[in-house]
């Protein structure tokens, strides 16, 4: 083990003397054809993803998982928010058996779900959907958030009713094993060759949003402190700390950044508040603009509808409700009822979303970044029209941290440091994800596991060097990917989560589950 | 008579396994329950594939500490005669200690005292102070 840790030690002390002297020349044109040869690879998958609705600017897909989540909402009647206390209670150990103590809790399997969520969906990619629809894009993403709450729990239940339990003690769990297993138990067709689509989009999501996006974002704040240097030089270094852990073993440094990430969430989120509070007397100002904004687009390109796109579209990529993602992080939680774990996994999109996204937002909205014409009361497009002209000229994380900046001076210096730990704790946990897939459809296996690792860090060094827009759309496209196959899955695995919701409601009634005294 | 031995794989232990004895000798009957805590929280943060191998991980560790500390303990008491059995689990020390007690309705815990020293005890006090403090069954501290 040393060995291997002396590896990548070696290529920094190497890059970081050796790369300054290449970096002025090689740089800017590797970044070019870097950006080109991406762009060119994906356009046609990006394209087919984000297709309008013949005859509407919608894109189908964010139907696709709005109706998804309406459904799902409609179906178990509101489950969201009939067993919110309930989900709280199962958190909080209410109803974990002693006896169980030392096994993954309710609390450990929803912490280490949401490490994998909340991160630059939050910070940049709120950012995003606020500078481009508009502070109206808020309302659609909270009420995006909130039926995915729904989504959510039916796909963790299935997380964990069909997942692997090995002989050594492993558990392996997602929508692969679901689908699979659930089409075999309901007797229909073609299960097998859905989850093996579904894992093929798994692993292009884990290789975009769950690592091109992050790198490419840490990239860009790190830019703001350092001054302007290519991507490669970041994608390498984020490479070589990520192949550590996941190849190298180096299990400290993620267990460090797992503590180390909730504290920083904390962090941002009471920095928000701050900025809230110290600016009470706009809080009221700011909503109206969101519900103004969400049915009048207040000037923004795409008017209404250009806030709900990017509403829904930034609330499914930051929760990522019904992409199944979650599914396989929820899956390895100790418990005798799959259920339990859907109810606790419907908290997952209400913090990410409604609140840790909406924070965002009103900083945003609030520190007036946005720039309103004050003789319309609409907001001014920029000069390409595509987005709402800015104070800077910032988009996407630089935005949000050029918002909190005008709170709070300091606060930009915190937020390039948690911006750095939320793409790397994203990385991992997408790394996990990404790699369940590749065994799902390659078999488990040292050598073909280390194929994707290495893989997954090749793409770290690409999402650093490509420029925001490929990158943005290829990564949503991947992961909105997933979601087209989950959610038809879904629809048919559906009936099997209502009678565990019916059986488990039942007996809940009954006093047949306890609360065990602690 | 019940008693709980609280361990916690250090020297000191044996002191209290010993002190145990001679409390068991003096009884009639004496059941001697030995309890070794794996200090562990519900709450901590753990990454997915942590999580993933958590179940084998559990399993090797009790089974580790019924190798190395509980069986070589319940193994003297039963050469001197007694009757001893183990029990390990997860937990914060203090309040599993306690529950243990309670549950099994034993008439004292008897436990070292803290062998952390420094600062550590300073910031967050020790398992053993805080069991003298909380518990729900008189408790023997032997030095």
């Amino acid at each position: 083990m040393k060995k291997l840790n002396a590896i990548p030690m070696a290529m920094l002390a190497y890059l970081s003397i050796a790369l300054p002297a290449y970096a002025q020349e090689a740089a800017s044109s590797l970044d070019a054809r870097v950006n080109e040869a991406f762009s060119n690879a994906t356009g046609w998958f990006v394209n087919f993803i984000f297709m309008s609705i013949p005859g509407t600017n919608f894109p189908w897909i964010v139907m696709w998982l709005v109706i998804g989540a309406s459904i799902f909402t409609i179906y178990f009647a509101a489950v969201q928010f009939r067993f919110f206390g309930h989900a709280i209670s199962l958190v909080k150990g209410d109803y974990s058996d002693p006896n169980d103590a030392g096994e993954v809790s309710h609390f450990q399997a929803l912490a280490t779900a949401l490490s994998g969520t909340v991160g630059l969906g939050n910070i940049a990619g709120v950012a995003v959907a606020v500078g481009i629809g508009g502070p109206g894009a808020t309302f659609w993403m909270i009420l995006a958030g909130l039926l995915g709450m729904a989504s959510k729990f039916t796909e963790c239940t299935l997380g964990v009713k069909y997942r692997n339990e090995y002989p050594d003690g492993t558990v392996s769990g997602g929508p692969m094993y679901y689908i699979s297993k659930g089409f075999d138990e309901l007797g229909l067709p073609g299960g097998k060759i859905l989850a093996v689509l579904f894992s093929v989009f798994c692993i292009l999501g884990a290789l975009g949003g769950g690592n091109m996006f992050q790198a490419n974002q840490a990239h860009a704040q790190i830019v703001q402190i350092t001054g302007d240097f290519p991507g490669w030089i970041t994608g390498l270094l984020f490479a070589a700390v990520v192949f550590a852990v996941i190849v190298g073993g180096i299990k400290s440094i993620a267990k460090v950044t797992e503590k180390i990430v909730p504290f920083m969430g904390l962090l941002y989120v009471g920095a928000a508040i701050i900025v809230l509070v110290v600016n009470y007397d706009m809080i009221g100002w700011a909503f109206s603009q969101i519900f103004v904004g969400a049915f009048t687009g207040l000037g923004v390109a795409g008017g209404l509808v250009g806030a709900l796109i990017q509403g829904f579209k930034r609330a499914a990529f930051s929760n990522e409700a019904g992409v199944g993602s979650a599914a396989i992080a929820h899956s390895a939680v100790k418990t005798k009822e799959p259920i339990t774990e859907g109810f606790v996994s419907l908290l997952e999109p209400l913090i990410d979303t409604v609140v840790i996204c909406t924070m965002t937002a009103l900083v945003i909205i609030i520190s007036q970044q946005l720039i309103i014409d004050q003789a319309t009361g609409n907001y001014m497009l920029n000069e390409a029209g595509t987005a709402i002209a800015t104070v800077d000229g910032n988009g996407g994380v630089a935005l949000t941290s050029a918002a909190f900046g005008s709170a709070i001076g300091w606060f930009p210096f915190v937020l390039a440091i948690a911006v750095i730990l939320f793409a790397f704790s994203t990385m991992i946990s997408w790394s996990y994800y990404g790699l369940k897939a590749w065994t799902y459809l390659f078999g488990e296996g040292k050598t073909t596991e280390l194929v994707f690792k290495i893989i997954f860090c090749i793409f770290i060094v690409i999402g650093a060097a490509a420029s925001l827009g490929p990158v943005i759309d290829f990564s949503d496209a991947a992961i909105f990917a997933m979601a087209v196959v989950n959610i038809f899955c879904l629809y048919f695995l559906m009936k099997v989560v209502k009678a565990e919701l019916n059986s488990y409601s039942a007996r809940l009634k009954s006093g047949e589950i306890k609360r065990f005294s602690h | 008579m019940k008693l709980v031995i609280g361990l916690d794989g250090q020297s000191s232990g044996e002191k209290a396994l010993d002190f145990a004895k001679s409390m068991a000798a003096n009884a009639d009957s004496c059941e001697l329950i030995v309890v070794y805590v794996i200090e562990w929280s519900p709450f901590s943060f753990q990454t997915a594939e942590e999580n993933a191998e958590r179940h084998k991980r559990r399993e090797e560790e009790i089974s580790i500490a019924m190798e190395r500390v509980v069986d070589p303990a319940v193994s003297t008491l039963k050469e001197a005669g007694l009757n001893a059995r183990a029990i390990v689990r997860h937990g914060d020390v203090a309040d599993t200690i306690d529950d243990i007690a309670h549950a099994e309705g034993a008439s004292q815990i008897i436990i070292a005292r803290s062998s952390a020293g420094g600062l550590t005890t300073r910031l967050f006090g020790s398992s053993t102070a805080s069991l003298v403090m909380h518990a729900r069954v008189p408790v023997t501290v032997v030095v």
